[in-house]
């Protein structure tokens, strides 16, 4: 049942709505220092960058020039036609020639700089996603019990994502934007002041316009957001549940409420994508009066020779493109500001605080013999909520030591702080006598082997993921220690056998299976400490019995810690932890406990209360 | 994409009304360049300055038409678009809904989940967009292209020329594009996968010291996903500034063919600058069709994964005629020589399975993994069907009765106790919506939750998160028994609902469920040997097959394997 598994279930992020970045909501906590950072991280590509700007602004530039030298064409041939002489043409063709060059010239260095950028943006983007990716190696896993998977794969993805397409089109886009508006603003000068006047005339209404519109259609789109992020919400758990609505034939209602948030999604989404639908048509209402008022009043200034009729074919190109970089630089503006937000969520990964970094001169550990002891511990996930306020525990080289209580009493606790996944607030953990916090991390977890309760496998090769216990592992010893852990047999039956590739949900073998090959992997790592974590608790009973004795063997010579539930299988235990609600609340043999009458006695009591009121008391047949 | 289409039928009369106001602004946008022309030809040149504020309020009214159609298509086309998308999204969640377990699995959660959400989303946009522009496109080139022979049908033979080229150029762009769009969109997917699952299995690889393995495994995906991004990209830079590049090449042409036009007094040249914009306008539109090529790889991914699921049919449908159960009968169960199998698996799961059971009974189903235990459960509610034989219950085939009525006699109690969103005593009421209080407390304290509940300093309306993630996996379990309870089914069925229950509290719900299911038929699906030991019937399963039913006793007297079982897990020590 891959849907039913708590962990890994996708959490959705809301897609961005809208065209035209109108739907952009986010707005970063401190847009400057967050610039200043991201452009920090095209330093390294500081000269291609610099060339990317230059051809950016040589490429806008001679687009800008050319309505201009076309002109000079239209000019020449309705000046004649008006004088009734012949047409020169030997000038338009001098004329048209300057201008295919500066037309090739402009696409090319347009080209050059999309190329280079192209580069630029994706190396940077891929030493972020690199940088993320080693930062999260070294976050503690206090950062992981806070944030869903969803959360935190969405910010090496959907934001790194945003701020690839924001370095690949939006930062070029923004400087064509303003060397086009002062460009044309300069050509529209220069040809007449008083039409660039009445052109300029349209930008006040313009920007307005375009504020006002954002700024409705923001709220629209923020409520859709809403709807959008409730309805996945419902999809989601609906799904997770599908099993559970079907027996409790809950389709109807669930479709109900799906509806009923469809409808509102549907209200707030055609309000939002209309009035940001609008803004284009309304800069073109404005590029079209300013059409006809350059037409209009330009038709007058040429008819009376005040202008040349090439000036106004100019003049109209330029106010037809006037108000384009205007919208433009409104949706980059909130492109800008959606990326700045993206960036600040990924700087805020890069900043968390890491794992305490390894003791230097931390001593050098071939062999360890497998002493474990804790000497009054002082842990707590919350600073103000202690589980473990005073432990101390010791285990000898070869001991065996469960681990028992009642469900969230607390039990990986003690396996997170072994490996220390987390760090104790104090007393010491030591193996061998050393200190953990003076080894490697990696020397420590090197000593340990462990089988977790959920099996995590990867999309592999079952060798590959029994070679995981020691990469340099022979196919013999992966066929070993498949043997070992009773995988062999079913791993042959599959049809590709060790090469069958498990699946993204490893959904193509059965739990009890999956458990087989965490088992062999831990078997091939071959640690002097064991850690069985209800490793065998789907596994069924017979097989269990089969991997008890490879356990047995394999335990021999190793400390191991096993955490179970049956009390069948840390019987003979050197050492058994009783933990309940976070604590330890006792510790001693079987046979000791039983006779101090506690908690453990009661829990061990309590296993057979059932066959002793029904008579069928299985111990007698046996 | 065809396919999808059909869903806009209702919206049929908007999408036509959409398209005619975009050709009306598509008109009115195409006739200011001939107005132009006529300020240049009728005013500027007979220096007629009334002419030339005439014709330049008539552009003012023109550009005015337009807009209004503008942002009326604006507005159909939202809700044209918006609607399609609700539309779909109704239908594809309902008919999710209906999908048996089979199909549920074969596509997994978390695959459905995206398909409902992001991948209607994108279709939805498509469409929208399409509306908008994509309309646009072919009435602005076939309007220019009017309006340019118009002009001057001579010079309009460039078009001829000119056109071919830049399709061409379009579809090669499109041929280069599209698949790199794909991959890289498979990349991007790889990447995530390499990530999630390093997320999952934070722990091992830590325990392993595999950090370094696993940071060259991203960074192989890392590395495959930009230059496949660098390529693509460099693709599209060499794209804009070429058809661009031949637009203006284009006008060039048309400035010295039109120029000796021009020259023979053929063409005048306010026209002629009319016809450069026109030429302008057809190039803009086929650029704009060529807009979408970015768009659609991605949206056809997503309708083919949306079809996938709109064409799988559920296994699992009501009966055409619905048989009722003789009055009377109330809680019996039977198995006739079941035979399941998964899709794809080659054996069957379950092999001949045949029991009966009444009212009162308690039937236990113990064996190992893969035994079949769960599927056996399964079939009771109709989450598969069987191969063939027959599952009974009051006398009726499941395939007889609607699913509504069939479940309704059922309380399932699954082996992972998912619970939803909302308040405790909500969940409980998930089993029977009008229960009354009184009734959602008395399940809970059969179920031994009254405790933990009422440790609860909201007591039955604490919040429970989605999934239950904020209570432990004991507490959630005795909730979901609560659940099953409060209906009060004529049928109980527990799918290894005991096993997060440390062993006092499973004695102590198992005492309490023993009076409570006095007059209902249980099936108890189990791994530990004590949780079955007093039940009427046991049918101790051996890969799928039945390897023998009857009680503790006569089990333990004549069945290999359950003797088995129950000396691997209690008797150890006690016979030593």
């Amino acid at each position: 049942m891959s849907g039913e598994k708590r962990e890994g279930r996708p959490r959705f992020r809301p897609p961005r709505g809208g065209p035209g970045g109108l739907g952009l909501l986010e707005k970063p906590q401190d847009f400057k220092g967050t610039f200043r950072r991201l452009a920090g991280y095209l330093r390294p590509h500081l000269g291609r960058t610099v060339i990317v700007f230059v051809l950016a602004i040589m490429s806008t530039a001679f687009g800008i020039l050319s309505p201009r030298i076309l002109g000079l064409a239209t000019t020449e041939m309705f000046e004649s036609v008006q004088a009734g002489r012949a047409i020169d043409f030997a000038y338009i063709g001098k004329v048209l020639l300057i201008l295919g060059v500066l037309y090739l010239l402009s696409a090319l260095f347009s080209f050059g700089q999309q190329f280079i950028m192209a580069g630029v943006a994706q190396k940077t983007v891929y030493d972020l996603r690199r940088e993320i990716k080693h930062k999260l190696t070294r976050l503690p896993l206090r950062y992981y019990d806070a944030r869903t998977h969803g959360e935190i794969l969405s910010r090496v993805t959907n934001d790194v994502d945003t701020i690839s397409s924001s370095l690949q089109q939006s930062l070029t886009q923004l400087i064509t934007a303003i060397v086009t508006l002062a460009g044309v603003i300069i050509m529209m000068l220069a040809i007449s002041p008083l039409l660039t006047l009445v052109v300029v005339l349209v930008l006040p209404v313009a920007f307005a316009l375009t504020r006002i519109i954002t700024k409705r259609s923001r709220q629209y789109f923020v409520g859709q957001q809403k709807n959008l992020g409730e309805l996945n919400g419902h999809i989601e758990e609906m799904l997770t549940g599908h099993k559970i609505i079907k027996a409790f034939s809950r389709e109807k209602q669930s479709l109900e409420k799906f509806k009923e948030v469809n409808d509102r999604l549907y209200n707030s989404g055609w309000k939002a994508q209309f009035i940001s639908g609008i803004i284009m048509p309304m800069m073109n209402f404005l590029n079209n009066l300013g059409f006809v008022a350059v037409c209009a009043l330009g038709g007058f200034l040429v008819a009376r020779g005040a202008m040349a009729l090439g000036d106004l074919q100019a003049m109209i190109h330029y106010s037809r493109h006037f108000t384009q970089p205007i919208t433009q630089t409104a949706s980059i503006a909130n492109i800008m500001q959606a990326t700045m937000a993206a960036a600040e969520r990924v700087f805020e990964v890069l900043d968390e605080v890491e794992e305490a970094p390894d003791n230097p001169d931390a001593p050098e550990i071939r062999e360890s013999r497998g002493a474990v002891s804790f000497q009054g511990v002082q842990f707590g996930y919350k600073k103000d909520d202690l589980l473990y306020e005073n432990l101390d525990i010791n285990v000898h080289e070869g001991q065996t030591v469960a681990i028992v209580g009642p469900t969230g009493a607390g039990k990986t606790t003690l396996v997170n702080l072994l490996l220390r996944f987390y760090d104790i607030d104090a007393g010491r953990i030591t193996v061998d006598g050393l200190d953990i916090r003076e080894l490697k991390r990696e020397d420590l977890r090197q000593i340990f082997g462990m089988v977790l309760q959920d099996t995590w496998l990867f999309n592999g090769t079952i060798r590959d993921n029994i070679a995981y216990g020691r990469l340099d592992a022979s196919e013999e010893e992966v066929v070993q220690a498949a043997v070992a852990a009773r995988a062999d047999h079913f791993i042959r039956t599959l049809p590709e056998g060790y090469n069958t590739l498990l699946n993204e949900e490893a959904s193509n073998i059965s739990q009890g299976e999956k458990q087989l090959l965490t088992i062999a992997r831990a078997i091939l790592a071959d640690p002097a400490i064991l850690i069985l974590d209800e490793a065998t608790s789907s596994v069924d009973t017979r097989t269990e019995v089969l991997i008890q004795k490879a356990m047995a063997q394999l335990m021999q010579g190793r400390t191991s810690f096993v955490i179970a539930h049956r009390l069948s299988t840390i019987r003979n235990a050197d050492l058994i932890l009783v933990m309940n609600e976070g604590q330890i609340v006792e510790q001693g043999t079987h046979e000791g406990l039983l006779a101090k009458n506690g908690f453990y006695a009661e829990l061990y009591n309590s296993q057979f209360a059932g066959v002793n009121s029904s008579g069928a008391n299985p111990l007698a047949i046996g | 994409m065809i396919k999808l289409i059909r869903y806009l039928k209702p919206f049929w009369p908007t999408v036509v009304l959409v398209l005619v106001l975009v050709l009306l602004q598509t008109l009115s946008q195409l006739y200011l360049p001939t107005l132009m022309a006529d300020i240049v030809d009728k005013g500027i040149a007979a220096g007629n300055n009334a002419v030339i504020f005439r014709i330049g309020g008539t552009m003012l009214a023109v550009a005015l038409v337009s807009v209004a159609c503008a942002v009326s298509a604006s507005y159909f086309s939202a809700r044209v678009g918006l609607g399609y998308g609700r539309v779909l999204r109704n239908k594809v969640f309902s008919h999710v809904q209906q999908f048996s377990l089979r199909e549920y699995n074969q596509f997994g959660a978390a695959s459905l989940i995206t398909r409902i959400t992001n991948d209607i989303t994108q279709v939805q946009m498509v469409i929208l967009m399409s509306l908008r522009m994509l309309a646009i496109a072919p009435l602005m080139m076939i309007g220019g292209i009017v309006m340019a022979v118009s002009r001057d049908p001579n010079l309009s033979r460039l078009i001829l020329i000119l056109m071919p080229v830049l399709a061409l150029a379009v579809a090669v762009m499109a041929y280069l594009v599209m698949p790199l769009f794909k991959a890289m969109q498979a990349k991007l997917d790889k990447l995530n996968l390499v990530l999630r699952e390093n997320l999952t299995g934070i722990r091992v690889i830590r325990a392993f010291n595999r950090d370094e393995y696993e940071l060259k495994r991203f960074d192989a995906a890392n590395l495959d996903l930009t230059k496949t991004a660098i390529l693509v990209n460099r693709l599209m830079a060499g794209s804009m500034p070429g058809m661009m590049l031949l637009m203006n090449l284009a006008s060039i042409a048309i400035l010295w063919f039109g120029g000796q036009r021009v020259a023979g007094g053929g063409l005048q040249v306010g026209n002629l600058m009319a016809f450069l914009q026109y030429m302008m306008q057809i190039m803009f539109s086929l650029m704009m069709v060529s807009m979408m090529f970015v768009m659609l790889p991605r949206a056809m991914a997503s309708v083919n994964r949306i079809n996938a699921v709109l064409d799988t049919e559920p296994e699992i449908a009501n009966p055409a005629q619905v048989r009722e159960a003789a009055s009377g009968t109330k809680g019996y169960l039977e198995f006739r020589n079941v035979i399941f199998s998964y899709p794809g698996a080659e054996v069957p799961v379950l092999r001949d399975i045949s029991f009966r059971a009444s009212p009162g009974e308690t039937t236990a189903v113990i064996g190992g993994t893969g035994s079949g235990k769960s599927t056996l459960a399964n079939l009771i509610p109709r989450f598969y069907d069987v191969d063939s034989g027959s599952v009974l219950v009051d006398g009726v085939d499941v395939r007889d009765m609607t699913q509504e009525s069939l479940r309704d006699k059922i309380g399932f109690v699954p082996q992972q106790a998912l619970l939803f969103s909302g308040t405790i005593a909500s969940n409980i009421r998930l089993g029977k919506e009008d229960a009354t209080s009184e009734e959602v407390r008395k399940a809970a304290e059969t179920a031994q939750a009254r405790e933990f509940i009422d440790a609860m300093p909201e007591g039955f309306d604490a919040p429970v998160a989605q999934g239950g993630v904020n209570l432990s996996g004991g507490q959630r379990q005795r909730l979901a028994i609560a659940r099953a309870l409060v209906r009060r089914p004529e049928i109980y069925i527990f799918d290894d609902s005991f096993s997060a229950l440390d062993f006092r509290t499973d004695a102590r719900l198992r005492q309490a469920l023993k009076e409570e299911t006095a007059d209902a038929t249980t099936l108890i699906v189990a791994q530990r040997v004590t949780t079955v030991m007093d039940a009427d019937r046991i049918i101790v399963l051996e890969k799928g097959a039945v390897a023998g039913i009857g009680t503790h006793h006569e089990l333990m007297e004549s069945c290999k394997v359950y003797r088995e079982i129950v000396l691997s897990q209690v008797s150890e020590e006690e016979i030593a």
